[in-house]
């Protein structure tokens, strides 16, 4: 185990790099928080449409969210790989391809936390934003939206924690993210895949665990500083 | 320019069958298994004793924590290293790939279940489990014949989401070359050079099972809503 470390340690941390590209439980992070920071404007911008009163924005909006909630991340992957190439017409790199299907995927489920967090709220707010003049738009922007997103922070931690765990499929068109690593590490040294896979899973535990404990951490300080009336 | 008739007859049409089948198989024995499993680390983790409970939470946590990705490697690559010669070269005979995804998934499933069906124990008021007890009912058969039944109802509704969970992660199988869906789809498309066909088959499907899986739920949560008081 200890030589196993001393020689794949880096290889498994960061890939080829600075010699190659970058990879290992590096770009698995960087994959992730990319996807996850892409995703939130599209996850706000498809959670509002799907509660929109105009029903050409909602329906479509809504059809999109039951089609990638019923298909699995896999699936999405590989219409991303297969297709890509054909719409944009250039050869899209695997990071790229992992990434706007992370994106697609976890934009639709941000959009049903979002969803949530408005209706969370109660109508109360929105009707009174309105009868203060604001419009639709501003009594999202400046009224609901802020106390929503409040509301949606444990959430999102936790949405980083699946994203974590979703890079790993970026494996099957071999994006050298940290599963695929460590599988090379594994064909190279033969004869140690239990120690080899061990590893593998409790570096994403230690990783995933951590922040699922930040996201109790968060969600216990949010209820203590919340003012009171928005404690539900 | 689609040629639907590619993959709605002949042999392709036949792979693609199969490995659907395989898919709902997998599934299927896959949520028998996680079940009861489920249940068991549920009443761990609500145990009165502290080292059962703390089992429980690790066996919750250090599943949840890791993609499916890694347990199923884990599985395929790693667990049929520590068996004895012997039961290794048996277990190779026989379907050693479907065999190291369906514990993967039944692992992975059961955690999540086993979360779903501790809080449904939990929202019911503890009076009912000293209720219980003051009849001079034990531990188990507080929970078999007061807790449990009531429990039951609030929990369905997240455990067929779970279901749908698991028959979404069945494709993952395909990483290990379970011949599934996934990995069928995949094989159609290298064999014919035709990617729109098989993946819109596969979509399809996986879309379908998943609508009815969805189609349950509502059922359910119409026909048996949840108690208010």
């Amino acid at each position: 185990m200890r030589d196993l470390i001393d020689t794949y340690g880096v290889y498994f941390l960061v890939g080829q790099y600075p010699r190659g590209p970058l990879g290992g439980l590096a770009l698995t992070l960087l994959l992730a928080a990319s996807a996850l920071l892409l995703a939130l404007p599209l996850g706000l911008a498809l959670g509002v449409a799907r509660l929109s009163g105009w029903r050409a924005l909602r329906w479509p909006v809504t059809a999109l969210v039951f089609v990638v909630r019923g298909t699995p991340l896999l699936m999405v992957i590989f219409w991303a790989y297969f297709f890509l190439p054909t719409l944009t017409g250039y050869k899209t790199s695997q990071f790229g391809t992992m990434l706007i299907a992370l994106v697609v995927f976890d934009g639709v489920y941000l959009a049903e936390i979002v969803r949530a967090g408005i209706l969370g709220l109660g109508k109360g707010q929105m009707e009174a934003a309105r009868a203060l003049g604001l419009s639709h738009l501003q009594a999202l922007r400046r009224v609901v939206l802020p106390q929503a997103l409040r509301h949606m922070l444990p959430s999102l931690v936790n949405q980083f924690v699946s994203t974590i765990k979703e890079t790993s499929l970026g494996y099957i068109i071999g994006l050298s993210e940290v599963s695929f690593i460590a599988t090379q590490i594994n064909t190279e040294v033969f004869t140690k895949p239990v120690q080899v896979y061990l590893s593998l899973g409790f570096t994403y535990f230690a990783l995933c665990f951590g922040l699922s404990r930040f996201a109790y951490w968060v969600e216990a300080r949010g209820l203590r500083h919340a003012p009171p009336g928005v404690r539900a | 320019m689609f040629d639907l008739s590619l993959v709605l007859s002949g042999r392709y049409q036949e792979l693609l069958l199969a490995g659907l089948l395989l898919s709902l198989e997998l599934a299927a024995a896959a949520l028998a298994c996680a079940l009861p499993l489920a249940l068991v680390v549920a009443l761990l983790r609500l145990a009165p004793v502290r080292p059962l409970r703390w089992a429980g939470s690790a066996f919750v946590e250090s599943i949840r924590n890791v993609p499916l990705l890694a347990h199923m490697l884990f599985w395929y690559f790693g667990a049929p290293e520590m068996l004895p010669a012997a039961l290794k070269q048996r277990l190779y005979e026989g379907n050693v790939e479907a065999l190291s995804a369906l514990i993967a998934l039944t692992l992975y499933t059961a955690a999540f279940m086993a979360e779903d069906i501790r809080s449904g124990i939990r929202a019911i008021p503890p009076v009912q489990f000293e209720a219980g007890r003051s009849l001079g009912l034990g531990y188990l058969a507080t929970m078999r014949l007061v807790i449990l039944p009531q429990a039951l109802r609030i929990t369905v509704p997240p455990l067929i989401s779970q279901t749908l969970n698991l028959w979404k992660n069945t494709s993952i199988a395909t990483v290990i070359g379970v011949g599934e869906l996934m990995y069928q789809a995949a094989q159609v498309e290298s064999a014919s050079f035709r990617s729109f066909e098989p993946f819109a088959f596969a979509t399809a499907s996986y879309l379908t099972v998943s609508l009815l899986i969805t189609a349950v739920a509502a059922w359910y949560q119409r026909r048996y809503p949840v108690r208010t008081t």
